[in-house]
């Protein structure tokens, strides 16, 4: 199944290479990545002039330079702008562990959104708040109160040790003679998203009211609660990920090859999957202790990222970028256009969406 | 033939079962009502004891929800035989394929933003929902195989997932959107059996029975269908015609129980599994057998919701989650999946 995918998907890229606008290949990862960049500047500039208080572009720059600004600093630096750099930095998070998730696995389905590492954090979290009685995690988690980091770090604790967990039963529950199968990967995952779902509708319901009532909104995924406070603590956490993930990316693309011509290239095979595994969950931990469970971007990110750079393997950096541009796109839709719906429901709608016409363009292709 | 040779101890002991798990479900409660109580209760429901507490517990909450876990669970565990059979898929199960999921969705809109009744439009909105989102997974699902018609479980198995993260996610989109017009629809997520009623039940109830007996005139075509759609058209099975009416009793069922009861899901993959291995493949007894066996795993599943959480409840289509994925990862670890 592995081989026939990477075969399949290096003929295709092969094909693809010639006639691309006329333009070397090395170019083409740059430019695109230009472009996404400045894409994801434009919305966020766009992201911090909308709302009850309209600004244009250039005010938004003027109010976030000019110390002497007033109320449109104001709602620009403390309102707006902790929103819009969560989305960026979680989308990006977001993408990158899909990135990893979907190259150790060789399926474009292994993403953890898909095989339950998510929901597992989430679990994670809401048994730090609910049985853990971290009321100051809470308050932090749901933004009632600012500067929680203590309880930020509890969360984000728990979260990363559901998410590990989730990871090492699905693996282990899906490895039958020494092989994990894709298909099976994805199913027993499909499982243990269920099994985690009741998990967290059962933790919510004997939880006290209020402290139910808001885990049912972070449960859905939303932004529109991320102050500096719990923004500081999570960016934080990326801070270390990102350079621990930049040092491993060489390893990931070896392992793509396959496990033997990793070893062959001195690549330490197990070592460096346990270590890509713990910083993609991680990656996952750390955004959903914040924000809950925000699904499918991990899913799509690393796929839309594949087909702008048309390249054989999957690119991190373009994953990171596309991730953070969906995501900061996803959260103006939900606030702008459906009233503040959670942005976790506007990315399941529109991943799950993605997701079928990816099974119907797979079914098309192997027909 | 293993499975023959077991039927009659099989259904012996299913009756068992059923009986004991009625009884539970009467019994068992956050307030518990003595087994007695509950016989004397029912054989004389206007007397004096049926107006104390512990009788209008009985009466009024305990069996309108047994009633419903019954037709509720026999419908689930009919349609996932069904679907199974059909899709020759072992993995299938209405709940998993999107099916009621579908039909949750169509019941929020026709009740949350056309204004139906729940009981009166929001029904048939559910039986629509139901119908487009079985055929939509079918046509997703199954396109992969092309002349052969027939989709590999985990396609038919994905096309599901997204399809019921679509309509889950706008599902709630809605609901956050317009709290206040959807807060009869809250029950509605996760698979509530409490506090119904005889109304709902009532309202699908003729739904329900149709979808059994087309479910039940088909189980022999179903057994040709087993061998093959090619060796199935030799033998003088009408195959589109048993496609057709399958999805069909399949909508039925899962639309109806859905409307009835919220989305539930892993009964209907579950039951037809230990189905098979109580009574061999033959689909007439298969059938039959998921409609009495079905609905003992339900109303267990709603007890234990009862006693695990006293005295607040957890839906049963939480519970059934909680029971069913283990059998999901179990099936699939299987070396070789066995076919319906």
């Amino acid at each position: 199944m592995s081989a026939t995918t990477t075969s399949t998907r290096t003929t295709t890229a092969a094909v693809r290479r010639l006639p691309v606008l006329g333009l070397p290949l090395r170019r083409r990862p740059l430019l695109v990545g230009a472009l996404l960049v400045a894409a994801c500047l434009a919305l966020a500039v766009v992201a911090l002039g909308t709302g009850d208080y309209p600004l244009t572009p250039l005010q938004v720059v003027q109010a976030a330079l000019d110390p002497s600004a007033g109320f449109a600093r104001t709602v620009v630096l403390e309102w707006r702008l902790p929103r819009v750099l969560a989305a960026l930095a979680f989308g990006a998070a977001l993408g990158a562990s899909g990135a990893v998730f979907q190259s150790l696995t060789r399926n474009p389905l292994g993403s953890p959104d898909v095989i339950g590492f998510s929901t597992g954090a989430y679990t994670g979290a809401l048994l730090v708040l609910t049985v853990g009685g971290v009321s100051t995690a809470f308050a932090s988690a749901t933004g009632s109160a600012t500067g929680a980091t203590g309880g930020g770090a509890a969360t984000t604790a728990g979260a990363l040790a559901g998410g590990l967990l989730t990871a090492l039963a699905v693996y282990a529950l899906a490895r039958v003679r020494g092989a994990v199968q894709s298909y099976r990967l994805v199913v027993v995952g499909i499982a243990a998203t269920a099994v985690l779902h009741a998990a967290n509708t059962y933790l919510l319901l004997r939880a006290r009211t209020e402290v139910a009532m808001a885990g049912a909104v972070w449960g859905a995924g939303s932004l529109s609660t991320t102050g500096w406070g719990d923004l500081t603590w999570a960016l934080g956490a990326l801070v270390v990920l990102v350079p621990a993930l930049v040092l491993l990316a060489p390893a990931l693309r070896q392992l793509e090859l396959g496990d033997d011509a990793a070893s062959a290239h001195g690549v330490r095979v197990e070592r460096a999957r346990l270590a890509l595994v713990v910083v993609g969950v991680a990656l996952v931990s750390v955004v959903t202790a914040s924000s809950g469970p925000i699904a499918f971007v991990a899913l799509a990110a690393p796929q839309v990222a594949r087909l702008l750079l048309r390249g054989p393997g999957l690119s991190l950096l373009g994953s990171a970028l596309v991730g953070a541009l969906l995501l900061v796109s996803a959260d103006q839709v939900s606030q702008r256009l459906l009233q503040g719906v959670p942005v976790g429901v506007v990315t399941v709608v529109g991943g799950g969406a993605y997701l079928l016409v990816l099974l119907l363009v797979r079914a098309r292709r192997t027909a | 033939m293993t499975g023959v040779r077991r039927r009659p101890a099989a259904l012996l002991a299913l009756a068992v079962l059923l009986g004991a798990s009625v009884a539970l479900s009467l019994a068992v409660g956050s307030r518990s009502v003595a087994l007695g109580t509950v016989v004397d209760v029912l054989r004389h429901p206007g007397g004096a004891l049926a107006a104390t507490t512990d009788g209008a517990v009985v009466l009024t909450q305990r069996l309108p929800r047994t009633v419903l876990g019954l037709a509720v669970g026999a419908a689930l565990g009919v349609a996932g035989a069904l679907v199974q059979a059909v899709t020759r898929n072992p993995l299938a199960d209405p709940g998993i394929l999107g099916v009621t999921a579908g039909a949750s969705f169509a019941a929020a809109v026709a009740v949350g933003v056309l204004g139906a009744s729940a009981t009166g439009g929001g029904v048939w909105a559910a039986l629509l929902g139901a119908l487009l989102a079985s055929v939509l997974v079918q046509l997703v699902g199954s396109s992969a195989a092309g002349s052969r018609g027939r989709g590999s479980p985990v396609q038919l198995l994905l096309a599901g997932l997204a399809l019921g993260a679509v309509l889950a996610g706008l599902t709630s989109a809605l609901r956050l959107s317009d709290p206040e017009a959807f807060s009869a629809l809250t029950a509605w997520e996760s698979g509530v059996l409490a506090d119904r009623g005889w109304s709902g039940l009532v309202a699908v109830a003729p739904l329900l029975a149709v979808g059994l007996v087309v479910a039940l005139v088909l189980t022999p075509a179903l057994n040709a269908i087993a061998l093959g759609d090619d060796l199935a058209a030799a033998l003088g099975a009408r195959v589109w015609l048993v496609r057709a009416s399958a999805v069909l009793a399949v909508t039925l069922l899962a639309g109806g129980a859905t409307a009835a009861a919220g989305p539930i899901a892993f009964v209907g993959l579950m039951v037809p599994h230990a189905v098979r291995w109580m009574v061999g493949p033959d689909q007439r007894w298969v059938v039959a057998t998921c409609a009495f066996a079905a609905p003992v795993l339900l109303l267990l599943a709603d007890v234990l919701g009862r006693v695990v959480l006293r005295p607040g409840e957890v839906p049963a289509g939480v519970v059934t989650a909680a029971l069913g994925a283990p059998v999901l990862v179990a099936l699939v670890r299987r070396a070789r999946v066995s076919a319906p």
